[in-house]
């Protein structure tokens, strides 16, 4: 089943099947090196400006800033969440994250 | 590949959405599709409507554009009854109550918590008055800013009501018009103070005159191409045109036109006409308007009147909003009062439209610093009208803290900003006015407090700029704010510098503390004004004088205010949200 998958109001959100599911605001939580050299890395997200799947997972090009050392950078693939059983699952913003490294199917 | 936004625009758009709108108020919030959410919400925008936050399903903020800020006599009294019938949330505000309505900084007022089913009665009410919600967000011409004593000014070069209406007049409801690349907002000054803001506008006219055939015309000059967002300020750039009234609204329409031709409309980051002047620069601009989109010869730009600049511009001379008693040429006074953060309750509100009326000619004008004003007050009305209980709070006098304060929507509806707003910027105002003496013969600081990088509430020209952050304290993600400083209008505009990042929020009033005591001690004199005072230092100077600190400043809203359904309820948390609702504000459940 397709999903449709779109950033909305000038990047606020990450809409899923009309719906308003991921939010930017939240501090992710990511490991070293992803984002900068802060182990790990407490990195407010901004703003959003591109979603697409990887496979079953949902992930989010976006803009943020690590809340210890500053670095304000873009991330490209962040998970943000999956699709089981047509249902999309946020992953949370707490739990370490790393970004995907494959580039198949991507949308803006 | 054109965006999503514009495939829906291009399948419906403009006056064609009113009927929609009416159709699903009668049916109810579940007669819109599940499946088509994303795509009439941006649509209803184009109506003034604009879809609450997640957590807020079902309800709308309202906003309605009058150009120039002008409400006539009867318009403000028939907004604070809508607000006082429809705009009442499922829980209080600790500061605000539960009914309210806000001034923009776009001159604009704004109600929350509407429900779809009352809009159809609310367009009516608005209309028997002369109100619309046109336009009033969208990607088309927003509403036109400027002097907001315009006619009633004695600074007064050039009558900037008169264009702000015809421009309004000819570009609300205009087909050709209706459907830009995103937002375009209009500014248009009179006066020889700056008050219309035009530096930080899409467009901007501008108080001229020009030797035409032998005699000296006024009008405008124009600029294009400024803004605040998105980390990416600009101020807009003199395009080398001088336009007649008579040719203002051609021009308009010209460079309308041109953005709605050649904008972005691949990619909404990149729509705005700032990036387009990035790429073409000035030069390239005026040709092609000259070539491509107006038909008679352009003026080239008259003699400005930027020198004598005063409004927002930080500097130690001249006036900087409308607030106070103010001579009309006329002889009757104009009185502005002050609006902390620019919401005001509703039987508050009731009490300034009977003074309003009972002192002077009932109008009501909004202006850029979210405050208000009479106008029309006969000389003989002035003590009387002063004395109102009412304006004990709304104060044409108020304390320099919170004449100054300004703040956005924040995190209580917004779905783009980062920590709360309002009610915090109430706190800060009091607990400076409380705490905090001012240096000697400053009269005037402004502190705007915007929840993100959108900068609803222009921290950019602020004296001190406060921008939504996070940061870790206790090992604990906290709200937190960047502090910028030296940003003002004026002759020779500048953005802040933000000179200290992620502070948390309940350290900010002990840092404006303690940067106003460096300051009062370094300053060259007391006639230095805080603007230049900063300009005078880099930002390692600067970064030493802020020293934010804990004080006895109590922040209740540390938490992460967007993980809640409404801040300040008591069950805050989102699974507690009482949306979306009925029309009667009862829950529907989500398996409805």
């Amino acid at each position: 089943m397709a999903i449709a998958l779109r950033t909305l109001d000038d990047g606020a959100w990450i809409s899923v099947d009309d719906s308003r599911r991921v939010s930017v605001s939240d501090v992710w939580t990511l490991s070293r090196g992803v984002f900068c050299e802060c182990e790990p890395a407490y990195v407010l997200l901004e703003g959003f400006f591109g979603t697409g799947v990887e496979g079953s997972v949902v992930v989010a090009d976006t803009v943020g800033q690590c809340l210890e050392c500053g670095t304000r950078d873009s991330i490209d693939r962040l998970p943000v969440g999956r699709i089981v059983d047509g249902e999309f699952k946020a992953y949370s913003p707490e739990a370490v994250q790393s970004t995907l490294e494959s580039d198949a199917g991507r949308q803006a | 590949m054109p965006s999503d936004v514009e495939q829906w625009k291009d399948e419906l758009y403009g006056t064609d959405i009113r009927a929609e709108i009416e159709r699903f108020a009668e049916e109810g919030w579940d007669a819109i599709p599940d499946d088509e959410h994303d795509a009439w919400f941006e649509r209803f925008k184009w109506y003034g409507l604009y879809h609450q936050r997640a957590g807020q399903e079902s309800y709308f903020m309202m906003r309605i554009g009058p150009p120039g800020g002008v409400l006539e006599p009867g318009q403000f009294r028939e907004i604070v009854e809508i607000a006082d019938d429809f705009s009442r949330g499922p829980a209080e505000n600790p500061v605000f109550g539960n009914g309210w309505i806000d001034v923009t900084t776009r001159q604009a007022i704004q109600l929350h918590w509407i429900r779809l089913e009352d809009v159809p009665e609310i367009f009516d009410r608005l209309e028997s008055v002369g109100l619309s919600t046109v336009q009033a967000c969208g990607d088309s011409w927003r509403n036109i800013v400027g002097c907001p004593v315009a006619g009633k000014d004695k600074h007064e070069h050039v009558d900037a009501d008169a264009l702000a209406t015809d421009l309004h007049d000819t570009f609300k409801r205009n087909e050709a018009h209706s459907n830009l690349p995103r937002k375009w907002k209009v500014s248009v000054t009179g006066c020889d103070e700056g008050c219309g803001q035009g530096d930080i506008n899409d467009l901007a006219f501008e108080p001229a005159e020009k030797e035409i055939d032998g005699e000296t015309v006024t009008g405008y000059n124009i600029r294009v191409g400024g803004g605040l967002s998105r980390n990416e300020p600009r101020f807009a750039r003199d395009i080398d045109v001088f336009a007649t009234p008579e040719q203002a609204v051609d021009v308009a329409g010209g460079i309308s036109a041109l953005f709605r031709d050649n904008g972005d409309r691949e990619n909404r980051y990149n729509a705005r006409i700032k990036f387009l002047m990035d790429e073409w620069g000035p030069e390239k601009f005026r040709e092609t308007l000259q070539e491509e989109f107006v038909d008679f010869e352009l003026h080239t730009a008259g003699e400005d009147l930027r020198e004598s600049y005063s409004y927002n511009a930080g500097e130690a001379d001249g006036k900087h909003d409308h607030v106070g008693v103010h001579g009309q040429p006329d002889g009757n006074y104009y009185v502005g009062l002050n609006v902390l953060v620019g919401r005001i309750g509703v039987d508050e509100a009731y009490d300034l439209a009977d003074a309003a009326d009972e002192y002077g000619s009932g109008e009501v004008r909004l202006t850029q610093r979210q405050n208000i004003v009479f106008t029309d007050v006969p000389e003989e009305n002035v003590d009387n009208l002063r004395s109102e209980d009412v304006l004990e709070h709304y104060s044409p006098d108020p304390h320099p803290f919170q004449r100054g304060s300004i703040a956005c929507t924040g995190t209580e509806f917004c779905s783009l900003s980062i920590v709360e707003t309002k009610n915090r910027q109430v706190r800060y105002a009091r607990w400076l006015v409380d705490n905090v003496e001012l240096p000697d013969g400053v009269e005037n600081f402004h502190v705007h407090l915007s929840g993100c990088t959108a900068s609803c509430a222009q921290p950019q020209i602020a004296d001190v700029s406060l921008r939504g952050m996070k940061t870790r304290k206790d090992g604990e993600p906290v709200e937190a704010l960047d502090i910028g400083l030296g940003g003002g209008l004026g002759e020779d505009p500048q953005f802040a510098a933000w000179i200290a990042e992620r502070v948390p929020a309940d350290e900010v009033p002990g840092a404006i503390a303690n940067l106003l005591e460096n300051f009062e001690e370094a300053r060259d004199s007391e006639t230095q004004s805080f603007r230049e005072f900063v300009a005078e230092r880099d930002d390692e100077e600067l970064a030493d004088l802020i020293e934010p600190e804990e004080t006895d400043y109590d922040d209740p809203f540390m938490h992460n205010t967007k993980r809640t359904w409404y801040p300040y309820a008591e069950e805050d948390d989102l699974d507690e949200s009482p949306a979306p609702a009925r029309s009667d504000g009862t829950p529907i459940p989500s398996d409805d």
